[in-house]
């Protein structure tokens, strides 16, 4: 095979075509729609599709109050314990949370639209910016958030609501994390992540600082003189590699990045697609950033991953959206070579399967694809080195953030959440927990007057 | 209009020598208020119609503002439904004139003129031969309108008083060679002087129930009645899905009573499929009115009536509708002779059961505290036979058909009283705690 120019270019598709294209996914109920819905609910005793939520939210009682036309009562119950139930209600993978639990799922195979309706009961109150939970009274305590992403959002505004004064910091400009930098953007339209942290922010007592990152601009010591407690949710900075030679070659691309950058682009049909695009990885990233390069145009969109369907970290629901969107799932194979000079055109891959040990092994067979762009999406990690010396004097496991049960860190007046911490599921809604767990733990621990 | 399936049962019948193709009429009511409606009825295949109230000339007159209030459930089915329409506001002339067109053109349909009028002689005298003159097949005497009409003391205001009932039912029989149906309303405490008034004078018929005194609700913005006209609202009659059990049991009670037994009867109240007229029939109607569901679905629904009806038969091996009239009404009683040696428990079918736990809850925040929530540490809902009355609660808010059913113990012991299972039947006439029991046989 010669040597081919890459062939990436913006508006492979109408303007038109493509704001078509990244419409709201699961478009919101109508009012009559709710009401069916919401009928649906069979009001279960100790609910299975509470005990599936992440974050406890007493879904029956919020689903009966929406039957009753109390909207507000139903926002109360989801974002008193979630108060990132609008952006749950939209990426959330509910087929394997509460609407797997549903017990509608034994009688007829179709759960209650659990995240539509919660999308429904809060939606109105994100639009109206309308504050449904008062402050404490304030109690002088003063705590630093490290991070201003889902757990970070969630601990601030627990605290503030208990009476704290809240700092963020955020390395980010604009809060939200992974809602606003990382999720696909059809299922967050309308700049919905943004509204939200207004609505948290809304609250008061919760000041923001921009531009701040732990290691670079200020030092977990710093923050421990300074606050009577600290809570960090950094998240994963550092991508994994895929280990290859060629790597750095232009045209092999991080899939947060290019998502990221699509979030933040004005104007999508502009953004560069390539005709050819691999994706490597198994995940949530592999399929936004394959499904949205297809809906941007890209003509052959492929995902490979080393193992099989049921291994895939992306759910039923998101590969079968991405095969509905045109992408071809490759399972079974790993990346064992980049090929190009100037630019990736082709990656070679070789056969893969589950060896005696379960450890995979090759099999010896390979296959090629033509690429323009190699998108890697196989996890990220903790960036230690970017922290500086947290890593120095936090333990550590599994090459995150250790925390017990109510996300506290080794270290006396520091907790810790979200996606930097051991053990989580990477998904927004445990980050939320993670945040609010932290955050009345913190609570206690500083009105039991152990801050010094 | 649809064809019943293959040895459909054919469901012509005969109510006081009318005859009509099936048991289906319309109830007096808007549906029946003018020849148009009554054509469309007929063409869909309604069996009979009772043509809306006429009054005196000059005509009443309604409010401009909502006459119906209904409460519906989540998908907006109409559960219950209220009006305060008045009888016909048409002049009596072109009511007659297009009674008498109507049966012309449909002979083999029943047509049945319903008349309110007042407490004298000299009205029914005037008003009744005109009509009989339209070829119509019979009268229903309204003294069930719970609305508007009662406050000049017609409708419910005579329905309520069994002397009235009578008397007028005399003043119209004195006149009228056709028969004479007198239509009843719930709005008493006891529906059996009622029917035995209209029986003692001479009416051929009974027909219930009218409508219940309603208010539908209040509107959550101004704090007012609602529906309401111009800020106000006057109560209503009450009708559909939800008054079918007060109807049933009215229509029961006339049936069983020896004063009123064999009294024919047109039963009404809340009819909207096959079944709830088998229902009405099963208790002693002889045929059944229909008004709700046809406002509510249009005509149509006279489809779903038919077909069903005749299924049911055929599969119950019956050939005719008088079949099925009244056979229920033998197994209608009073509690006190109710078998207290009856024990049934209730059994849940685990491969059925879906693990929503509303069994349990209800039974422990309101009944016996007889069915576990966890069994081994695993999530199981099973009833505990030392608890449970046999109650029913369970099954009655259980989501999935037959998940939980009533069994029978026939032998060993009540595991609740420990006593053990006796099949003689025993009641609390002759119950050794009832100060007025009676010596056993």
């Amino acid at each position: 095979m010669g040597a081919r120019n890459p062939d990436i270019a913006p508006g492979r598709l109408p303007a038109a075509q493509v704001e078509r294209n990244f419409a709201d996914l699961h478009p919101p109920l109508s009012k009559s729609e709710a009401l069916i819905a919401a009928d649906r609910c069979y009001f279960c005793y100790a609910a299975p599709c509470t005990a599936a939520c992440p974050t406890g939210i007493d879904i029956p009682r919020f689903i009966q109050s929406i039957r009753s036309g109390d909207l507000e009562g139903a926002a109360v119950a989801i974002l008193s314990e979630n108060v990132m139930g609008g952006m749950c209600a939209r990426v959330c993978p509910t087929e394997v949370l509460c609407e797997q639990a549903c017990v509608r799922n034994a009688h007829e195979e179709k759960p209650v639209d659990i995240g539509l309706l919660q999308r429904h009961a809060t939606d109105p109150f994100l639009a109206s910016g309308k504050q449904l939970f008062p402050r404490a009274p304030a109690t002088g305590h003063r705590v630093a958030v490290v991070g201003g992403g889902p757990a970070g959002l969630s601990c601030a505004h627990r605290l503030a609501m208990l009476g704290h004064s809240v700092t963020v910091y955020s390395r980010d400009d604009r809060l939200g994390g992974l809602n606003e930098y990382g999720i696909a953007a059809y299922k967050t339209v309308d700049d919905f992540a943004q509204r939200e942290v207004e609505w948290i922010l809304g609250i008061g007592g919760i000041e923001v600082k921009t531009g701040v990152a732990l290691g670079r601009d200020l030092s977990l010591a710093q923050l421990c003189r300074g606050y009577d407690a600290v809570f960090l949710a950094v998240g994963l900075a550092g991508v994994n590699r895929l280990g290859l030679e060629h790597e750095e070659l232009p045209g092999v691309v991080d899939a947060v990045q290019f998502i990221a950058g699509l979030r933040q682009a004005p104007d999508r049909s502009a953004i560069p697609v390539g005709r050819h695009v691999v994706v490597i990885g198994g995940g949530m990233t592999a399929i936004d950033v394959a499904v949205q390069c297809r809906r941007l145009g890209s003509e052959e969109v492929t995902i490979v991953y080393r193992r099989g369907r049921e291994q895939m970290g992306a759910s039923e629901f998101e590969q079968q959206l991405a095969q509905t969107d045109g992408v071809r799932i490759r399972h079974w194979a790993r990346p064992v070579r980049l090929v190009g000079t100037e630019h990736v055109t082709r990656i070679e891959f070789e056969g893969t399967r589950p060896g005696s040990d379960g450890r995979l092994e090759g099999t010896g067979e390979t296959f090629a694809l033509a690429a323009d762009v190699v998108f890697k999406a196989i996890g990220q990690e903790m960036d230690w080195e970017g922290l500086g010396a947290t890593s120095a004097v936090l333990e550590i496991a599994d090459g995150r953030i250790r925390v017990d049960a109510d996300r506290k860190t080794s270290l006396d007046n520091v907790w810790a959440g979200g996606d930097c911490v051991a053990g989580g599921k990477d998904l927004t809604v445990t980050a939320v927990q993670d945040g609010k767990l932290a955050a009345e733990s913190i609570d206690r621990w500083l009105r039991s007057g152990r801050a010094s | 209009m649809t064809k019943p399936g293959n040895g459909a049962v054919d469901l012509a019948c005969e109510f006081l020598g009318i005859r009509s193709p099936n048991p289906f009429w319309l109830a007096s009511a808007p549906p029946t208020d003018k020849a148009y409606n009554v054509n469309r009825a007929f063409e869909a295949g309604w069996g009979g119609v009772v043509w809306k109230t006429l009054g005196e000339d000059p005509p009443i007159v309604n409010v401009s503002g909502p006459r119906y209030g209904a409460i519906h459930s989540n998908d907006r089915r109409v559960i219950g439904f209220n009006n305060v329409e008045l009888i016909t506001d048409r002049p009596l002339a072109t009511n007659l004139a297009e009674i008498r067109q109507v049966k012309r053109d449909w002979p083999d349909r029943a047509l049945v003129v319903s008349v309110m009028l007042p407490m004298n002689r000299e009205a029914w005298a005037k008003y009744v031969p005109m009509i009989e003159d339209t070829g119509a097949d019979a009268l229903e005497l309204n003294f069930g309108c719970p609305h508007g009409m009662s406050e000049r003391g017609m409708g419910s205001a005579v329905g309520q008083v069994p002397d009235y009932i009578r008397q007028a039912a005399e003043w119209c029989k004195a006149v009228a060679r056709i028969p004479v149906i007198v239509k009843l309303t719930p709005n008493v405490t006891s529906i059996l002087p009622p029917a035995k008034a209209a029986k003692d004078g001479g009416a051929d018929a009974v027909s219930l129930i009218n409508t219940v005194n309603s208010i539908m609700r209040v509107d959550y913005d101004t704090l007012t009645m609602y529906p309401s006209t111009d800020g106000m609202g006057s109560h209503g009659g009450y009708c559909g899905p939800a008054v079918k059990p007060i109807a049933l049991h009215m229509v029961a009670e006339i049936a069983r009573h020896e004063d009123t037994a064999g009294l024919p009867i047109s039963g009404i109240g809340g009819v909207t499929d096959w079944r709830d007229a088998v229902d009405f029939l099963a208790l002693g109607a002889s045929n059944v009115q229909v008004c709700t569901a046809a406002m509510v679905y249009g005509f149509k629904i006279i489809d779903d009536l038919r077909s069903g009806l005749s299924h049911f038969l055929r599969d119950k091996g019956m050939t005719k509708v008088s079949d099925l009239v009244g056979r229920a009404v033998p197994s209608v009683t009073d509690w006190q002779y109710l078998n207290l040696n009856y024990v049934v428990k209730a059994r849940i079918d685990q491969d059925l059961c879906i693990q929503c736990g509303r069994c349990h809850i209800a039974c422990e925040d309101a009944s016996h505290q007889a069915i576990t929530h966890t069994v081994n540490g695993e999530r199981r809902f099973e009833v505990i036979d030392a608890e449970c009355v046999g109650c029913n609660l369970c099954v009655s808010v259980c989501p999935v058909p037959d998940c939980i059913t009533m069994v029978q113990l026939t032998t060993g012991t009540d595991p609740r009283t420990g006593k053990p299972i006796d099949d003689r039947k025993s009641d609390w006439t002759t119950h050794p705690n009832n100060p007025l029991r009676r010596c056993p046989p």
